[in-house]
């Protein structure tokens, strides 16, 4: 009989797409594991005790259970434990940051020297698996009665609707796009997480009876206030995600080829611009500055270098100090994305053409930079980074990428009397998500600016839960 | 899907067409714009909103054919429909308590600057409209800016129909004529409002410029649509897309409105080519 666990101290490496291969296509770059390693590594799970691993998941998904059905090779009942607490299988075991979350716990990975068991790999295996071999849709719960309003499709949203759906809520989603998903599928690039793996979680949740409405921009077409009174909805959870994209004020940000990363990764994602035929324009620059160090300029960086570009990473910060996912950085240094750290953009310089009929005048032709040091650390305990004087040059580049975060979407506020919000302009909630007005609920990017799809997730299942107490105690 | 109710010509490159959208038919105010989709797969195109009707639930468009999008647009029969119709996005126009407007008008620009004077017509303001065009063939709304102004001024860059000369002309004489509005409200080509804030900045009346910039989302998300208005930036998505008109650099605007001016008109042309062949 073959051991029960398996004692490999290192993790079945995922498969994936040579970097020299995948930088050249918008295919997925992780490919996932077979049975056989799914079982394998299922096996590593020593079914501890403590289960930290539970507690790190920002919506406490089962993971012991779960695993030990995978090791079993019983992969659908797997996938029936995930679902009873994650809308959004599929999505999460691609996209979570696992390594400071279930797996930075996981007692495997405790020993120096030693993996974690590979949560997230697995997650996404019995996800998929669940895709390509179950048809079966999920079937309505019976109807409680009760309406409620969700705002934004993204991560937040879905995750209030499907748990809502199943408490037998009758759940509308409104989205402001033409499709559902928000920054699944205007944001996180296809070779990350596949759009067609986003439609069928949200072919899911219609199948629990929850109606999305695209084109609606609640505030505009629709205020919140009118969705209580004038339509009835019990209650409305707000999941409108970032807004604005920052800029850094710096001279020639208005330059064409200059880009916020929120712009040019709609533009490619969203809007289809990377495929050669698409009717969405996007500059496929011949080199390209991309501003920042967090998962969305390596989002951008990574999709610049796959439309052909030579692509520069401009952060000021040092390598430690990198907000992206480790992963994520691994990424995009092996497909060739080439890491200017310690360097902060002075101004971006124009094409040299002074006649502004020209169809060459205005264009970007390069980013002043200068270097950086780190000092001693603050109050905060980060190391703030220093000018070095006299450091001043040039990197030549025709397109700039700003990604360098978001202010929260200002719609909302000025459409809605008496919602309160924070200092920055983020809806001010308390811990269940429960804003200034009664029965309005907000959760994700707009409570909290820019942060992770789990988070957000999270943040959607706890208003749900708050909701469904809010409704049935009136 | 949002059902075309009626199309009309307006000349050989402007249409003018009514959508079934009854929410956004609900909501919509002058200066206010919605995004559009032709087809699956096909690009945002924001449009102001030239008129509604609250009881048919119906927004009128106007729009000038200019890349592949509005092509493929302009090439729908009425009843046919289109799969995306999203608004009434963006800040309205502010007419409360003005009593006296000059509403300058130039191409297409007309179509948004219609709703306006009427709008200020119907709250009882004089309403002095100065339209402009290149030729008489390209004129269009005559009889609709007649009806709604106390003053009318009909221009023609090559004199074959009104006056010759551009609206900034007969402005210019009536602002040295001692003439005074309370706002100027233009709307219109970049490179003609930025004439027309030239000139009333002379006189230092107040002028209003609708932006019509480079849009994806048209919600606050993507920041294509940025611009430098008194030295700051604002997205005249959610800012806009009305600005005072004295505080916009109208030189960066344009610069940035040519981003991809190479790419639409290589795309409207293989558009063109695709019914050409149909047709055969």
């Amino acid at each position: 009989m073959a051991p029960k666990f398996n004692m490999n101290p290192l993790k079945n490496p995922m498969p994936s797409q040579d970097p020299d291969v995948r930088n050249g296509n918008f295919e997925e770059v992780a490919l996932g594991y077979t049975a056989e390693m799914a079982i394998d590594e299922a096996k590593r799970c020593i079914n501890c005790k403590n289960r930290p691993c539970v507690a790190a998941c920002p919506v406490n998904i089962k993971i012991p259970e779960f695993i030990a059905k995978v090791a079993e090779g019983d992969f659908e009942a797997a996938y029936q434990i995930i679902t009873e607490d994650s809308s959004l299988p599929a999505v999460c075991g691609r996209v979570c940051p696992q390594e400071t979350q279930c797996e930075g716990k996981c007692t495997r990975g405790i020993k120096k020297g030693c993996e974690s068991v590979a949560i997230g790999r697995l997650e996404r295996f019995v996800a998929d698996w669940h895709n390509e071999n179950c048809t079966e849709k999920p079937t309505p719960a019976p109807s409680n009665g009760h309406k409620v309003a969700v705002i934004g499709s993204g991560p937040a949203g879905l995750t209030c609707a499907g748990d809502l759906a199943r408490l037998g809520y009758e759940v509308t989603v409104f989205e402001a796009f033409h499709v559902a998903g928000g920054v699944l599928v205007y944001g996180i690039p296809e070779f990350r997480l596949p759009k067609a793996i986003v439609q069928k979680e949200v072919d899911n949740l219609k199948a629990l009876g929850v109606k999305i409405e695209t084109n609606m921009v609640i505030g505009r077409v629709i205020t919140i206030e009118e969705l209580k009174t004038e339509y009835g909805f019990d209650a409305v959870f707000i999941g409108s995600g970032a807004g604005l994209p920052k800029f850094m004020k710096i001279p020639g940000e208005s330059l064409k080829g200059v880009y916020s990363a929120n712009e040019f990764l709609t533009r490619s994602n969203l809007m289809k611009a990377y495929k050669p035929d698409s009717n969405t324009p996007i500059q496929r620059g011949k080199c390209v500055a991309v501003v920042g160090g967090g998962n969305v300029a390596m989002d951008a960086a990574r999709t610049a270098k796959r439309l052909g570009a030579e692509v520069h990473i401009i952060y000021r910060r040092g390598e430690e100090e990198l907000p992206a996912r480790r992963e994520e950085i691994e990424h995009a240094k092996e497909e060739g994305i080439i890491f200017d750290l310690l360097t902060n953009p002075t101004r971006i310089l124009a094409t040299e053409e002074n006649d502004p009929r020209s169809p060459a005048y205005g264009w970007v032709a390069g980013i002043e930079c200068v270097r950086m040091e780190l000092g001693e650390p603050d109050a905060s305990g980060r190391r703030s980074p220093k000018v070095v004087a006299g450091s001043e040059f040039t990197i030549p580049v025709d397109c700039v990428i700003m990604s360098l975060g978001t202010s929260p979407n200002p719609l909302l506020k000025a459409t809605t009397p008496g919602l309160e919000t924070k200092k920055w302009g983020e809806i001010a909630v308390d811990e269940v998500g429960k804003t200034s007005l009664e029965g309005v609920y907000c959760g994700g990017d707009a409570a909290t600016g820019a942060a992770t799809v789990i988070a957000a997730m999270g943040a959607g299942k706890v208003a749900a839960r708050a909701i469904d107490e809010y409704i049935q105690s009136k | 899907m949002y059902t075309i109710v009626s199309k009309k010509s307006l000349n050989p490159t402007v249409t003018q067409m009514e959508i079934y959208a009854p929410f956004v038919a609900k909501k919509a105010l002058p200066g206010q714009f919605i995004i559009i989709r032709v087809h699956e797969d096909g690009e945002r195109i924001p449009l102001t909103i030239a008129g509604y009707d609250r009881e048919k639930g119906t927004v009128t468009i106007i729009f000038q054919i200019v890349g592949a999008g509005t092509e493929l647009l302009n090439h729908k029969k009425e009843g046919e429909s289109i799969p995306d119709f999203v608004g009434p996005l963006g800040r309205p126009t502010h007419t409360e308590g003005l009593k006296k407007v000059c509403v300058v008008g130039g191409g297409v620009g007309c179509a948004i600057a219609l709703p306006v004077a009427k709008a200020l017509h119907e709250q009882g303001a004089e309403v002095t409209s100065i339209i402009g065009f290149r030729n008489k063939d390209l004129v269009i709304l005559e009889e609709e800016f007649k009806a709604c102004s106390n003053h009318f001024h009909m221009m023609t860059d090559d004199g074959s129909y009104g006056r010759q000369g551009n609206v900034c002309v007969p402005l210019k004489e009536l602002l040295e004529g001692g003439e005074t509005f309370d706002e100027v409200i233009t709307i219109g080509p970049l490179i003609m409002m930025k004439f027309v804030c030239a000139t009333t900045k002379e006189f230092g009346v107040k002028t209003i410029a609708s932006m019509n910039p480079i849009m994806i989302d048209g919600t606050g998300m993507c920041g294509g649509c940025r611009l430098t208005v008194g030295g700051e930036m604002k997205f005249a998505c959610v800012d806009g897309p009305e600005f005072d008109g004295h505080l916009i650099d109208f030189d960066e605007a344009m610069s940035r409105s040519r981003t991809y001016a190479e790419f639409e008109a290589h795309k409207r042309e293989e558009a063109c080519n695709l019914f050409k062949k149909e047709v055969k």
